[in-house]
Parts: C-alpha cells; sequence; structure tokens
C-alpha cells in the first residue's frame, strides 16, 4: 500500500495520457476533479492486486459520454457516492472494498482517484484495458466473460439508473442512449467484481506503470534521447518513427472520429514516410506502406521535444512527434481479445500480428 | 485630418503620425517610462514639436498598450474579483480559482460562489435561476468585491442567465459597478472561460487608468477633438467604453499591431510575418490583413485562459543573440545582450560575440565598424549563419498549415541578421520604417464584431442561424464604435459537433467596420 499525492496525480495523468493512444481526450479536467478531491479529502491509497483479499468485493467507477460536453457541464462530485451505495445495496453487498479504473488514458484514469478519495476507499493498481478504447465491451473482464451488469448510471441532477442487461453490448447500447437523455454525459459503475476476478482478469500493475511513464515524461532538465530509451525500456516498446505531421484527414461517422494522418520523416527517418489511421484511438501504423503495428498492440504519439501525449484532437499539419509502439497486455493477443479489438473489428483487411514480428520483418528486410 | 498612432512595448514607445490618405508623416521613438504615462507624453511632446502639424486637425488617437498584460504578470493593480457560476449542482467538482497561483487568488481576494442555473449542451435548462439566492449573496459580497465575473454552464449557447444575474447586480450595486459576463468574452470550454473572465474582472481599474490617464496625456497636448480607441489583439480597436468592458482583449495587441503594421507597408494582405527583435523574433500569419487566431488554450500570467489570442510563436533569437561555441557546436541565443548591443557586439566595439556580427562579417549589413569583425573565420560564420537560418526555418515551419512555399514579409530592428533566403520560404519581402511597424498596425486598425454560439440546424435553419449570428455580431461592432453602414462580413468558422445527437453546429461570426 502507498499513497498517491498531488505530484503522483499529475504523473499518472500524463501517463494515462500517452497509454490512450491518441484517445479519451484531454484529461485536463480529470485531472482537476481529481486534485480538488484530494485537496479536500487528503491522499489516496493505492493496493497493489496481491494486496486485496479474493472475496471483497470492487467496483469501477468512469463517465461515460462527449468530451465536448465533460469541458463545459462537469460533475457536482457526489453522485460517485450515491451510484457506489446504489449499486452496492442492488446487488446485497454491503461493503465496498475499493475501485479502480475502467481503462488507461482521459478522463477514465483520474475519476476513480475522485471516487476513492471521497468515500476514503482504496484505489486497486488495475484496469481493465491497459489502454484505452471506444467501446465498453472492449475489457479484459468481457473476454473472460464477466458480465458488465448489473450496472448502475447517474447524473449531476440526481437521476440513477440500474440495468441489468443480456450481454455486454447492450450494456454499450443502452447505457449509450441514456447518457444522451442525460445531458450527453453521465457516470457509470459496472462490472462489479470480486478480488479473485481481478486477480484473473484485470490488467494489473497499470496506475503504477502509468506514474513511472509520467515521471520519466515529466522529468526536467534531462536530454530526450536518455527520456526516450528510459520510456522504452519500461514499456518494451518501439520507436517507429520520427516524423512531421503533414496531412490529417478526418471524417465523423456513428459518434467515432475516424481519420488517418500522414507523417513525413525527419532525422533517423528522413525520406521516409509514415501513415498512421485512428478511430478515436490510434490503430494502425504503416512505415513505407508496410504495417509496423496494429491494434490492440499501441501506438502512441509523442510531442517529438517534450515527449507529451498527442491527443487526436490535437493533430494537426507541423507537429513534429514520435511515433512509439508497445505490445499490448498479453489478454489482448488471444483469439477472443484480436476477435473483440483487432484489426478486422474495426473494418481493417490485415490479419493481427505482433508488433515485436512486424518490427523484426521490417528490421530484417532493411539489413 | 491626421490620425496618431502609439504603441506601447517593453523596451520603446513608438508614436506615428500618417495623413488622411494613411502615409506615414512622422514617427518617433521613446523609451518606454516606469508609470507608462510619460513615455507616452514624451512621444506625443516630440512627435508634435517634430512634425509641427495643427494639432486641431488631429481626429483620431489609437493606442496600443502592454499594460494589462504587465499587471497580470507583475501582479499589480488588480482588483478584487468574486466569481460567481451558474450552474449547481453541476460542476461543484472542479471550484473557481483551482490550479491558480497562490499569490494570485489572494490579490484577487478568491471570493465565489456556486448558485443555482445553467443550461444543457442542446439548450435545454439545467437549473432554474434563483433571484433570491443572488440576493442574499450580494448583501454578503458588499465591500468585499470591486469586480464580479458571472459564468454559466453552456453560456455560449444560451446567456440570458448571465445577463438577468448583470442587470440585479447593477441594481443592488449600482449602474457603474463592473461586471464581466463570460458568453461575451470567451468560447466553451467552462474552467478556461471562466478564468478568462476572471482575469477580465481583474484588470477594470488598470483600464480605467490607462484610458484615463491617455485622455490627459492627450488633452495636456491640446488635442480635444480626437476620437480615440484602443488597440485589441486581433488587429481592430475598441472605443473607450469598450475597452473598460473587456480590458482582456488588448492582450498580446503589441505583436499583432507589428505584423498588421508590417503588411500595410508591404502591402500585402494573405502572408506570414517576421518581426526580429532585439532578444526575440515573432511570427506570426496573416488572412485578409487579419492575424490568424490560436485554436489552443494559451496561458495568461500561468492561469490557463481560452479566449480569442492571436497565433503567434516566439523565438529565442533576434539581432542581440549571443553566439557561443559549446563542445565544437555553435549556438544562437537563448540569451542576448538585449539593449545593450550598442555597446556590446563587436562591431560597436564591445566584447561579446551576436548575431549582428556575423550579419556583418558575412557581408548582410553594414552597421558599426567592420573591421572589428574581420578577424572572424568566414567557415565559422557561415556555419553560425547556418544556425541562425535553421531557427527560423523550424519556426516558420511550424506556423505553416501546408506543405507549400510561404511568403515572408520581414520586419523589426533586427532583420539584418536575416539571409536572403531560407528553406520553405518562396520569397522575401523587406522595407524601409519596419521599425515602427507596430505604431502604424495601430494606427491602420479597423473595428470589429465577433459572436459565437452553438445552433441547431434541425431547429433553426442555417441561413436563420447565420443571419441571427450576424445580426448579434454586427451589434457588438456598432458597440465597439463601428459605422453600421461599413460593417462587413470578414469570417465564418462552422464546427459541426461530433458527438451531438442533432446536426448541432459552433458558429463564429466576425465582422468589421471602419471608425466612426
Amino acid at each position: 500500500m502507498r499513497y498517491l499525492d498531488k505530484e503522483a496525480i499529475e504523473h499518472i495523468a500524463i501517463g494515462a495520457a500517452f497509454l490512450g493512444t491518441g484517445g479519451g481526450g484531454d484529461p485536463y479536467i480529470g485531472k482537476m476533479m481529481a486534485l480538488s478531491a484530494i485537496e479536500k479529502n487528503g491522499p489516496v491509497k493505492l493496493y497493489s492486486v496481491d494486496e486485496i483479499e479474493d472475496e471483497d468485493f470492487f467496483i469501477p467507477a468512469a463517465m461515460m459520454g462527449a468530451p465536448s460536453v465533460l469541458v463545459e457541464k462537469f460533475p457536482r462530485g457526489d453522485e460517485f457516492v450515491k451510484v457506489f451505495q446504489k449499486l452496492a445495496k442492488y446487488i446485497g453487498k454491503e461493503k465496498i472494498t475499493g475501485t479502480y479504473p475502467m481503462e488507461a488514458g482521459g478522463v477514465n484514469s483520474m475519476i476513480p482517484i475522485v471516487v476513492a478519495a471521497q468515500l476514503d476507499i482504496p484505489l486497486i493498481d488495475c484496469d481493465g484495458m491497459g489502454r484505452a478504447f471506444p467501446e465498453l465491451q472492449m475489457v479484459t473482464f468481457n473476454l473472460d466473460g464477466i458480465s458488465a451488469t448489473p450496472m448502475a448510471i447517474t447524473d449531476e441532477k440526481g437521476n440513477i439508473g440500474i440495468f441489468e442487461t443480456i450481454d455486454n453490448k447492450w450494456t454499450e447500447r443502452i447505457a449509450r442512449s441514456a447518457t444522451v437523455e442525460m445531458g450527453a454525459s453521465s457516470l457509470v459503475s459496472l462490472y462489479p467484481t470480486t478480488g479473485a476476478q481481478i486477480k484473473k482478469s484485470g490488467v494489473h500493475h497499470i496506475i503504477t506503470l502509468s506514474e513511472k511513464i509520467g515521471e520519466i515524461i515529466a522529468s526536467k532538465n534531462r536530454n530526450v534521447k536518455d527520456k526516450l530509451h528510459e520510456l522504452l525500456q519500461l514499456v518494451s516498446g518501439y520507436e517507429l518513427f520520427q516524423g512531421k505531421i503533414v496531412d490529417v484527414i478526418r471524417e465523423t461517422k456513428g459518434g467515432f472520429n475516424l481519420g488517418k494522418m500522414n507523417l513525413e520523416g525527419m532525422e533517423v527517418n528522413k525520406n521516409e514516410n509514415m501513415k498512421v489511421h485512428f478511430q478515436n484511438e490510434n490503430l494502425i501504423a504503416e512505415k513505407n506502406d508496410q504495417v509496423v503495428a496494429m491494434t490492440p498492440d499501441l501506438i502512441c504519439l509523442v510531442d517529438y521535444e517534450t515527449l507529451l501525449p498527442v491527443t487526436t484532437e490535437s493533430l494537426k499539419y507541423g507537429k513534429r512527434v514520435r511515433v512509439i509502439g508497445l505490445p499490448a497486455h498479453e489478454k489482448w493477443r488471444t483469439d477472443k481479445g484480436i476477435e473483440t479489438a483487432g484489426p478486422n473489428y474495426f473494418g481493417y483487411d490485415y490479419d493481427y500480428a505482433p508488433i515485436e514480428e512486424l518490427v523484426k520483418k521490417v528490421v530484417a528486410e532493411h539489413v | 485630418m491626421y490620425k496618431i498612432g502609439i504603441d506601447v512595448g517593453g523596451t520603446n514607445t513608438d508614436a506615428i503620425i500618417l495623413d488622411e490618405y494613411s502615409n506615414l508623416v512622422h514617427s518617433v521613438k521613446t523609451p518606454t517610462s516606469v508609470d507608462i504615462k510619460t513615455g507616452i507624453e514624451t512621444a506625443l511632446r516630440n512627435l508634435l514639436q517634430e512634425s509641427n502639424i495643427d494639432k486641431t486637425k488631429i481626429s483620431h488617437a489609437m493606442l496600443g498598450t502592454t499594460q494589462c498584460t504587465n499587471a497580470i504578470v507583475e501582479r499589480k493593480k488588480l482588483a478584487k474579483v468574486g466569481v460567481i457560476r451558474l450552474g449547481y449542482p453541476a460542476t461543484a467538482s472542479v471550484l473557481p480559482y483551482t490550479a491558480w497561483p497562490k499569490d494570485m487568488i489572494e490579490k484577487l481576494s478568491g471570493n465565489y460562489a456556486l448558485v443555482h442555473g445553467g443550461y444543457e449542451y442542446d439548450g435545454q435548462l439545467l437549473g432554474e435561476l434563483d433571484e433570491a439566492e443572488i440576493q442574499t449573496l450580494l448583501e454578503d459580497w458588499r465591500e468585499k468585491v470591486d469586480s464580479i465575473a458571472i459564468v454559466g454552464v453552456f453560456s455560449s449557447i444560451k446567456n440570458d442567465q448571465e445577463l438577468r444575474v448583470r442587470s440585479i447586480i447593477q441594481e443592488v450595486y449600482g449602474e457603474k459597478f463592473p461586471i464581466s459576463c463570460s458568453s461575451l468574452i470567451g468560447s466553451v470550454g467552462l474552467i478556461e472561460r471562466e478564468n478568462a473572465t476572471i482575469l477580465n474582472a481583474a484588470l477594470c481599474k488598470v483600464i480605467e487608468t490607462t484610458t484615463t490617464g491617455f485622455v490627459h496625456a492627450l488633452e495636456g497636448e491640446g488635442i480635444f477633438n480626437a476620437k480615440v480607441y484602443l488597440c485589441q489583439n486581433d488587429g481592430t480597436l475598441m472605443s473607450i467604453d469598450y475597452a473598460k468592458q473587456f480590458p482582456i482583449l488588448t492582450i498580446a495587441c503589441g505583436p499583432t499591431n507589428s505584423i498588421r503594421g508590417a503588411s500595410y507597408l508591404a502591402k500585402i494582405k494573405d502572408t506570414m510575418v517576421l518581426d526580429v527583435g532585439g532578444t526575440t523574433s515573432d511570427i506570426g500569419v496573416l488572412q485578409d490583413g487579419f492575424p490568424r487566431e490560436s485554436s489552443v488554450a494559451v496561458e495568461v500570467g500561468d492561469i490557463r485562459t481560452n479566449f480569442r489570442m492571436p497565433d503567434i510563436i516566439s523565438v529565442g533569437l533576434g539581432g542581440g543573440s549571443i553566439v557561443r561555441v559549446n563542445n565544437g557546436k555553435i549556438t544562437v541565443g537563448p540569451d542576448s545582450v538585449g539593449y545593450k548591443i550598442s555597446e556590446e557586439a563587436l562591431v560597436f566595439g564591445g566584447n561579446t560575440l551576436t548575431t549582428t556580427d556575423i550579419a556583418v562579417r558575412l557581408g548582410l549589413a553594414n552597421v558599426g565598424d567592420r573591421s572589428l569583425v574581420a578577424h572572424i573565420d568566414e567557415e565559422f560564420a557561415k556555419e553560425a549563419q547556418l544556425e541562425i537560418s535553421f531557427l527560423i526555418e523550424q519556426a516558420i515551419d511550424k506556423m505553416k498549415t501546408s506543405s507549400e512555399d510561404t511568403q515572408l514579409v520581414l520586419v523589426g530592428g533586427g532583420s539584418i541578421i536575416v539571409p536572403d533566403t531560407l528553406r520553405g520560404v518562396s520569397n522575401i519581402v523587406k522595407f524601409e520604417n519596419g521599425t515602427v511597424a507596430n505604431a502604424i498596425g495601430a494606427s491602420i486598425a479597423q473595428i470589429s464584431g465577433q459572436y459565437e454560439q452553438i445552433y441547431i440546424y434541425s431547429k433553426e435553419p442555417r441561413e436563420i442561424s447565420l443571419n441571427d449570428a450576424q445580426e448579434k455580431a454586427v451589434k457588438q461592432a456598432v458597440l465597439a464604435g463601428a459605422l453600421a453602414e461599413t460593417i462587413e462580413l470578414v469570417e465564418v468558422e462552422e464546427t459541426p459537433l461530433a458527438y451531438h445527437p442533432e446536426n448541432a453546429t459552433r458558429l463564429k461570426v466576425k465582422v468589421v467596420g471602419k471608425m466612426g
């Protein structure tokens, strides 16, 4: 067990945005909520997964809805307590031992910190993705057949709903329409889980990993090379490309931001090019027309000089970036994982191949 | 008829006179004084004496000033601001003044209240206004605050609650009490808009002294009949009354004036402009004669805001930048000998190698004593020149929106260090009088009005929405002092909102007109 203070939260916000692979929006509001909550209630306890009991009960907390609404109308702050207590009562559990995030990235890395601070319960060092994905069923707990419901949903006005759905895709559909009625943003508590389930199906150590990533990126007075080297070692990642964004093509379809960006190589990648396809999150990276990384592996864009994560919304001509690829959690590399969030699910006609192999292949051909 | 333009910069106060055909009649430069006012008076006196024009024929006087920026950066002369946020119970998780620097909160008193009110993203009511709640609050705040900032959730969609609260305050505290409404200042993004509104409210005293000081300075020099304006950061002017309501819009008007003045002198309306000073260079882009607006959150005095700001980047490179060798590699800047260049640069007999010395060595410029830099190895000078070019080229590339080569207008006292060709630039335009470009920019400015709102086209068709927005922008322009019959539409920006179930679009309209 250890405590998360303000500095830790600043670092987690940066690291989670990195693991958010371009999606999840700007974590600014989330960070402000988390900082306000610990200012008021004191630092939050972080438990590692092996410190929790199998039979104890945990509920994650997340926000659902449009990032563009969240920047204007954010929560009251005590909804979390209500939705937690409501769901606990419904399930018939008197005690909720702790909470944890659904995904790394954007706002949702920060919401559970608010919940933990307000309820004075610990935060568990795990999540259900190890990165960010756009839909509710793209969660490692779902891969192991754990139900997203019963779930509770609420808004800042005090409306509360409880859903039990026939499968996790229906959870996504029904929760999505309720969210729109609630003013396009809502708070949800779903995938109620036991300690044993977390141990089996969660992505462990993700908060600590986010914090370490953030710590490296935020460290002052060091040269970029050293920082990058340390970062790549930490996440077993590859620097796929150094380049400048020369074109961004976007379209909006079915509530998602689809698009592709073209990068022109610089420094070590002079005279080369890269294309990155995204759907909220970055999904496919092609270097000189050859795929070098694909979902569910992570494709992260960072600022060329500061290494600060670059979100999909902030892409623009002339921005200098480094493209970093890292392997997804092993649960995503199973057949079920690839079926749920692999290239085919997002409509790309590629067979999934792990980043390690793709990078090796490119290097071999080069030599 | 004559126009006077004055630009108060960090180092110099410049003043110029234009005749009725907008030809430059005379210009002067004096050092900026600590109290600002004396510097303005000196510049005015010199300008009038040297040019010897008929004072009664001065019809307009324009002031571009950094006083508001300085007040925020130095935390001086700021008012005590009470913040009323309409939206409770929503938004209580992040309170006003969160993440503000502590010393700034103390200066502003830190008073705030979350009250019932606000709208949803589609214009439906989030909360009803509770007038009794506001009345009680105002009784409590009497004597505690000098100025009030009103911020409503989604007030950029509907601002009638903000305006109602404004009238309640005026009923209780009197007509003259300074009030800032967020819907008139920032765009979507509650915290950033709230911060901008608080800063605007905090500047009410500074703007009062600035405007009365300018009017007194003019009267002191015998100028009584001129219409008086302040420069905004978008290259347009505002009347004194308008400036008193929106002092924050003066922030960053200096670089804007400079790039606009440059484009006026070069007679080019769409171009990139590079203004090279002694320590830094500013790069901006003009579209139809006006600076491109920044699209990201801007920090002012360490406070995150989202009000309109010109998209200008600064590079630590100027005529006084120091050239060094570090581990065998040549570096240029970001430190500079600054205003001491005439003592410290080699060509002026000093001991510091500067970018100006490199330019003189390579024959790009002819200032100071050439023989004092003759000993510099030519290869070395060429390498340093490459580094200078690289810094400029990199900055230019960051400002570009396409990979095509751009035209570049070059101004500023330090512009001699810029070589004749640059990568990514098709041609460079230079000209005389570039050193007072900012004061020229101040005196040629027009008057604008702007309006932004989210419209739902399925309910209010596009044509009707456009007309509504334009009407509201025209009202703003007239309020700012424009002649109604000269106003024309210069900008329409439509952004469809991705997550909206209906056909919702954020519509931004800008109009510009001549001075009344």
